[in-house]
């Protein structure tokens, strides 16, 4: 069975089977959810163009561009007992490589409610599972903390965080120093933001280093929250593909906590993204924290690997032998378990490991 | 060791880049000779050049082809790749400028016609301005779009004024000043870290790094 199945599928299942051994129950939901959905979050969602349609009711539908709005929207309302789902569905969004619209195969999960440091550690060392699982143990998980940014700049407008934000993501040093100078940032604060984005490394090359920021509060919470993510990880022998980055930033409106990546060698962008998204749960009315990330399959199909054969096994027969008595080496060819393509004449192209001429090798 | 593999945009600015990267511990013999090659390798340097089109690098360092390149800032403003900005190597300074003829007076009540390669970032300063703008985007020779009338003022880039001063044209304001940016793929940049790391040290003034 496995044979037939393509990497992205393998991925997929694989998946699964990891996050319902850890007793996260699946979520399946339809294609489609109300436009209203996501409208009022489109800043949420990683690309804001949504296909739409009319239900027969009258009613503005999308094809869901995203699952982890749905998850939350269902969320329970009360920060009790924590909901744990996975889901593998398909997302619908624009890339500006397609230059239009793409389906594309995301598994992933959400863990909302009452979080606590074991639920954290435990979808982080999920994600980290989960990238060993699709590239044989070769893979880098990226850990940020929104903590630290937002901290460094309380009270600074909109525009100017993200456009600082922006600049962060991009490593870029000297823009990050213009913008601040533009907002009259002092310069500790702008010298602090660029070292912040630089930084990169193992957990016991940077923590060291964040000491050095400027200390308020949120600084101080983030960074005891990283340490003790950081040493769950050590302890599960998972700090050595983990990298602290702090580049990593997104819409402070929805993302509060830890941030994370993963990559595998040989893929040009991110596998895996997901982080800690307390505030989309409060603005949609709920109380407690959620977290959560999400593999993107559809990247897969670039991973190197893919069989060299296309048969292990062409039988050429001619038109006086018989049918009956070809079929039976087909199936016992099949039953040594190869696959077999029996025809009279070679394919153009078809690549195979072993050629079989009926009759011949005394079979027949 | 991997090699990293270095995308230079052709002419003269990827030569003064690949002096800087030569004089920093990368060279590559093979790429001084006249030849009509496209990559080069030196694994001693554990480097592979390659030259393309300035307005591709982005697209190749995006997309992984290379680890790292180097490309103008009015590149990455006019295509906002998702890449890591490391450093301005304070090569091929210029600036990005609205030019208009000499005798040219702007008049507010109208949608000013602006002729350019970068459509991106003219839309992105009038929009800041509020202006209604109507954009003709041309691959080259923009100079020629104000004199004959094809649009009021042109977005370009400048580096010494004299084209547009033998075509009667002056610089009225400068949009952002431009120079030669080092970019690494994201993905290569955490694979590769130290490698990429040391090279942007060495090849970088200290002042634009850190």
């Amino acid at each position: 069975m496995d044979r037939i199945l393509r990497p992205d599928e393998r991925a997929g299942l694989a998946l699964r089977e990891l996050y319902h051994r850890h007793g996260y129950q699946p979520y399946r939901m339809s294609k489609f959810e109300a436009y209203d959905l996501y409208v009022r979050n489109k800043s949420f969602l990683v690309s804001e163009n949504i296909i739409t349609f009319t239900d027969t009711n009258g009613q503005l539908m999308a094809l869901k561009p995203d699952v982890t709005l749905s998850i939350v929207k269902n969320a329970p309302p009360a920060g009790g007992a924590l909901q744990k789902v996975y889901y593998h569905e398909n997302v619908y969004r624009t890339s500006p490589a397609a230059m239009g619209y793409r389906e594309i195969m995301q598994t992933g999960l959400e863990c909302t409610g009452a979080l606590d440091l074991f639920a954290m550690g435990e979808v982080l060392a999920l994600a980290a599972q989960s990238l060993a699982l699709l590239n044989g143990g070769e893979y880098l998980l990226d850990l940020g903390h929104m903590g630290f940014v937002s901290g460094l700049l309380e009270g600074q407008e909109d525009s100017v965080r993200a456009e600082l934000l922006t600049e962060m993501g991009r490593k870029n040093a000297p823009a990050i120093r213009t913008a601040c100078a533009q907002a009259s940032i002092g310069h500790d604060l702008a010298e602090a933001l660029c070292r912040l984005a630089l930084l990169y490394g193992t957990p016991d090359q940077v923590l060291p280093q964040l000491k050095d920021l400027p200390q308020g509060p949120g600084v101080r919470a983030a960074l005891e929250e990283l340490e003790s993510l950081c040493a769950l990880l050590r302890d599960r022998g998972l700090a050595d593909r983990l990298r602290l980055d702090f580049s990593i930033v997104n819409d402070m409106n929805y993302y509060t906590g830890v941030i994370f990546r993963g990559y595998l060698p040989g893929l040009p962008s991110g596998v895996l993204a997901g982080g800690r998204y307390d505030n989309l749960l409060r603005r949609m009315g709920k109380q407690g924290g959620a977290i959560g990330f999400a593999v993107y399959l559809d990247q897969l199909e670039r991973l190197a690997g893919g069989s060299e054969f296309d048969v292990d096994t062409l039988l050429l027969y001619d038109a006086s032998d018989d049918p009956a008595a070809v079929t039976r080496l087909a199936e016992e060819l099949m039953g040594q378990g190869k696959t077999v393509r029996a025809e009279r004449n070679a394919p153009q192209g078809l690549r195979y490991r072993e050629l079989v001429r009926f009759g011949e090798g005394g079979q027949g | 060791m991997e090699m990293i593999n270095i995308a230079l945009p052709k002419g003269r600015l990827g030569e003064a880049v690949y002096a800087r990267f030569k004089a920093a511990g990368y060279p590559c013999p093979a790429i001084e000779e006249e030849n009509r090659k496209l990559i080069f390798e030196n694994p001693a340097a554990g480097v592979r050049y390659f030259w393309v089109k300035p307005s591709d690098v982005a697209i190749y360092v995006e997309r992984g082809a290379a680890d790292i390149g180097v490309a103008g800032r009015d590149i990455l403003l006019e295509y906002a790749p998702d890449v890591y900005e490391l450093a301005d190597l304070g090569l091929g300074k210029c600036r990005m400028c609205v030019a208009a003829k000499k005798d040219f007076r702007d008049d507010l009540d109208r949608t000013l016609r602006v002729a350019t390669k970068f459509p991106h970032i003219a839309a992105r300063y009038y929009s800041a301005r509020s202006r209604q703008i109507d954009i003709i985007k041309l691959n080259g020779s923009i100079e020629i779009a104000p004199i004959l009338g094809l649009s009021d003022v042109i977005v370009d880039i400048v580096e010494t004024g004299k084209t547009l001063l033998e075509n009667d044209l002056e610089p009225r304001e400068t949009i952002v000043p431009i120079s030669a940016r080092l970019i690494a793929n994201k993905v290569s940049y955490k694979f590769k870290h130290e490698q990429i790391s040391r090279l942007c040290e060495k090849t970088a003034p200290a002042e634009t790094i850190r």
